[in-house]
């Protein structure tokens, strides 16, 4: 194949894994220290990115700068419902939290079809269709700013977790939950914050998103198989995983597409995902378990 | 030897927790598998009845050569173990709980059940046929352990700390079921830290400290065995004996 | 997520089948006899979930690629190869069993369990439709379309209350299903297995054999619903049946009803089934039935897991019976 149309594809591929990197980083998060799998993640996702949208087209607000607003308000969104929701509710067992979020997916998807009806939509801003010379292909800008400041927050957050009290606390909970108590961490106000951060990082990820996508009440169930696929590949509760496992599954999709053709292309996701489990079920950079 | 285990070594990471251990347990007998906490007998329990696999050794039971088979060939094949933290079938029955074990002889229902009945009457958990698992207190739950491996017809039981948690008198009863387990025929090993009970019922005792088997034979054997006392009380305490006896005579002399 | 072995007492089942039988000709409306299908269909497939999930405490998100298969197998014999739309019935029982056994060793062998598993039948589920969208084989993404020829040996009837026999016929039989499982041997090894496969296993216990076992029947079951599902529509895509909302579907009617009895996934279906007729008669919204049911769900896990089937048992036992 033609050395451009393979870079074009590569380019592509890392953009777009910079982004699943920034929704699978708070999802790795809330499993590393929750160990729920937060199956709502998507329909958060979904949520935010409407809010951007509404942002945008009410308020005149740009998706970029929204960020000052959507991500404390996703922050508190997910402390609230952990305390509100998830945290009494669950009765602990690990399955009955898989249904629960299952359930708030389910409610979140379908009251947003209820209020914003099924289409999709898109935005477009002054910037929109500047494209930028890469190498061999010319990429819209949008992609190019999300991909970059995707991977500066993935950064920060990895600063945050490794340099600040508040980070320490949250690792010392992801390790050693009993441990933690016994020093004296207030356990489920960290399990609170933590899940307030892992939906911050959707705030986020649906400032960048929103001018390179489209949103629609369904979409989030596109983004839950791809998350978790990232976060499986990358190992649960490992940002590096992450990062490498979001690039990778960038490509995947990206090359997919290109040999498969639109349809055929989506499985390469849903191949690596049942591959993993059932060859190597803690991910790159995981425990073994 | 209806059970033979040979030189069975478990490395976890860099901690040898079962190192080179051998014991035996003739048919018809009830033997006793004791040492300090933490001295690797659970492990060597889940060794020998194929939770775990093993880093060398051999396990022969009924002149067949098991190592290595998955758990439930070895259940089949007759040797069957309680767990040392209790973990019933919770929303079952007590009586549902036993008859999944007597499923094991009898795939009709009826006969299965009546088994099941039978069992609970054995152990003393008649009453409470109908009561959720769930609902059982620690003694029940350790006595659902025991009946339940025993509807499944075993040659051999392995019983892990079945004492652990009871009262006095819980643990008369016990003592006297298990006898009655080994009269009607069943081999039993058991690993126990209540010590009057291990006494009066064991016909051989195994002792295992830091996962190596240090000392083995009749109860009076094993007491009065110094490497025994000094596994359970630390090293120096005959050396200090002695030295307060030479003491003693030194001045008395 | 369930109660006991226990065996339902057979007036309940005799009772329950007379009202089944009556109320086609009791309500005989197009309306009614629809509602009544579909209740029933959702009984059907639900118990296919019910006995993998609920008997077996095996948690799966993807079931609907046992029905997505099944309603392929058997529309493609008819269309391609001129079966006739009967033999669907066994031949989507064959196919679900198994694509269920096929994922059931992959999955088990890998000693995957609990959510993986679930997330798992997921993946294999979207596989499954994201194959049949792209071949041609299967239509791709136009789906298929049966030509109506409305014949009772053409398994299509010109009057509903036909289909409404045949999938109480076919819901009967799974509750038989249902209800042998609660007495059999089988049955108390399954639920063994969902309360500790190590106890199980030092029992005696094969638990991957077992499990393999009841994914292969659970398949088939859902298969010979995506059969039905494509008698009855006549026309059947990639998204419809492979879609993740059948999966979902499946198990909210087990859940909410009472996952791992023999009723529960009827009640669930009938309370299911009764949420979307009311809400596509009072209002236009799109998407209010599936917003109560993602609610219900949670309330369900939260206050009453065992389901709206222990409303029902709570009444008959005195207030805090001694055992």
């Amino acid at each position: 194949m033609d050395p451009t149309i393979l870079a074009a594809a590569t380019i592509n591929g890392l953009l777009l894994g910079g982004m699943y990197t920034l929704v699978a980083s708070g999802l790795t998060l809330i499993y590393g220290v929750l160990h729920i799998i937060n199956f709502a993640h998507g329909s958060m996702l979904m949520l935010a990115m409407f809010g951007v949208f509404y942002l945008l087209t009410k308020f005149g607000v740009d998706p970029y700068l929204a960020m000052v607003v959507m991500v404390p308000v996703m922050y508190v969104f997910g402390y609230a419902l952990y305390k509100g929701v998830i945290g009494k509710l669950s009765n602990g067992k690990d399955e009955n939290i898989l249904l629960i979020t299952l359930g708030l997916s389910i409610l979140i998807e379908n009251v947003a079809l209820m209020l914003f009806k099924g289409d999709s939509r898109t935005i477009s801003v002054s910037y929109s269709d500047r494209m930028i010379e890469l190498g061999p292909t010319l990429v819209p800008l949008p992609k190019l700013i999300s991909f970059a400041v995707a991977l500066a927050l993935c950064a920060a957050l990895g600063l945050f977790m490794q340099r600040t009290d508040l980070g320490r606390a949250i690792r010392a909970v992801a390790k050693e939950r009993v441990g933690a108590r016994l020093v004296g961490i207030d356990v489920d106000r960290i399990f609170a914050i933590s899940y307030g951060i892992g939906l911050a990082t959707l705030g986020a990820a649906a400032c960048l998103l929103m001018p390179i996508f489209y949103v629609s009440p369904t979409i989030g169930h596109v983004f839950v198989l791809v998350a978790f696929t990232v976060v499986v590949l990358g190992g649960m509760g490992s940002f590096l995983g992450a990062v490498v496992g979001g690039m990778i599954v960038g490509l995947t999709e990206s090359f997919g597409g290109l040999y498969l053709g639109e349809s055929l292309g989506q499985i390469g996701i849903s191949l690596i995902f049942i591959l993993i489990l059932l060859l190597r079920p803690s991910g790159l950079f995981g425990a073994r378990q | 030897m209806m059970l033979q285990v040979t030189g069975l070594t478990k490395i976890f990471g860099g901690l040898r927790a079962v190192d080179n251990a051998s014991l035996g347990v003739d048919e018809g007998r009830i033997v006793a598998l004791i040492g300090p906490n933490g001295a690797g007998k659970t492990t060597l329990f889940a060794c020998i009845a194929g939770f775990l696999p093993l880093n060398a050794g051999r396990v022969e039971f009924l002149g067949r050569d098991i190592t290595g088979l998955p758990v439930h060939e070895i259940a089949r094949a007759g040797m069957v173990r309680t767990f040392q933290i209790t973990q019933p079938f919770a929303k079952l029955t007590v009586h549902e709980n036993i008859a999944v074990g007597a499923y094991q002889k009898f795939s009709n229902r009826a006969q299965a059940w009546a088994h099941a009945q039978a069992i609970a009457e054995q152990v003393g958990m008649a009453h409470m046929l109908a009561q959720p698992a769930s609902e059982l207190t620690v003694a029940g739950r350790k006595r659902l352990e025991l009946a339940r491996a025993l509807a499944t017809s075993p040659r051999l039981l392995l019983l892990d700390e079945v004492m652990a948690g009871l009262n006095p008198s819980e643990i008369l009863e016990i003592i006297a079921i298990i006898r009655q387990i080994r009269d009607n025929g069943v081999t039993v090993l058991l690993i126990e830290h209540v010590m009057h009970a291990v006494m009066s019922l064991s016909d051989h005792i195994h002792v295992l400290s830091y996962g190596k088997i240090i000392a083995e034979g009749s109860p009076q054997q094993v007491v009065s065995n110094q490497a025994v006392v000094e596994a359970y009380l630390g090293r120096g305490s005959t050396a200090n004996d002695a030295e307060a006896d030479a003491a003693a005579g030194a001045t008395h002399a | 997520m369930t109660s006991t072995l226990k065996p339902v007492p057979w007036a309940l089942h005799l009772t329950v089948l007379a009202i089944a039988v009556v109320f086609p000709f009791v309500f005989p409306s197009s309306f009614m006899v629809n509602f009544g299908v579909m209740a029933l269909f959702y009984a059907f497939i639900g118990q296919s979930w019910n006995i993998s999930g609920g008997f077996a405490g095996q948690l799966s998100f993807g079931h609907v690629a046992f029905f997505g298969v099944g309603a392929y197998a058997s529309t493609i014999m008819q269309l391609r190869f001129g079966w006739s739309p009967w033999l669907g019935l066994p031949v989507s029982a064959l196919a679900g069993a198994l694509v269920g056994g096929v994922i059931a060793v992959l999955s088990f062998r890998a000693g995957l369990k609990g959510s993986y598993f679930a997330l798992i039948t997921l993946a294999f589920a979207e596989v499954l439709r994201i194959v049949t969208n792209s071949v041609s084989f299967t239509g791709g993404g136009l789906g298929l379309l049966i030509p109506m020829k409305a014949s009772a040996t053409n398994f299509q009837f010109a009057e509903r209350i036909g289909f409404y026999f045949v999938i109480l016929m076919l819901a009967a039989l799974s509750v038989a299903l249902a209800e042998w499982l609660r007495r059999s041997r089988f049955g108390a090894q399954l639920a063994a297995i969902r309360e500790n496969e190590d106890s199980a296993k030092a029992l005696g216990i094969n638990v991957f054999r077992e499990k393999v076992k009841v994914m292969l029947i659970s398949g088939a079951i859902s298969g010979m619903g995506g059969c039905f599902f494509a008698q009855y529509f006549l026309y059947i895509d990639p998204l419809v049946v492979f879609g993740v909302d059948k999966s979902v579907e499946m198990l909210l009617v087990s859940m909410i009803g009472g996952a791992g009895t023999v009723y529960g996934p009827l009640v669930g279906a009938l309370l299911l089934a009764s949420i979307s007729d009311i809400t596509r008669v009072l209002t236009q919204v799109q998407g209010l039935s599936l917003v109560l049911y993602g609610s219900l769900l949670v309330v369900i896990i939260a206050y009453l897991p065992n389901g709206l089937i222990d409303l029902f048992k709570r009444r008959r036992k005195p207030a805090g019976g001694q055992a």
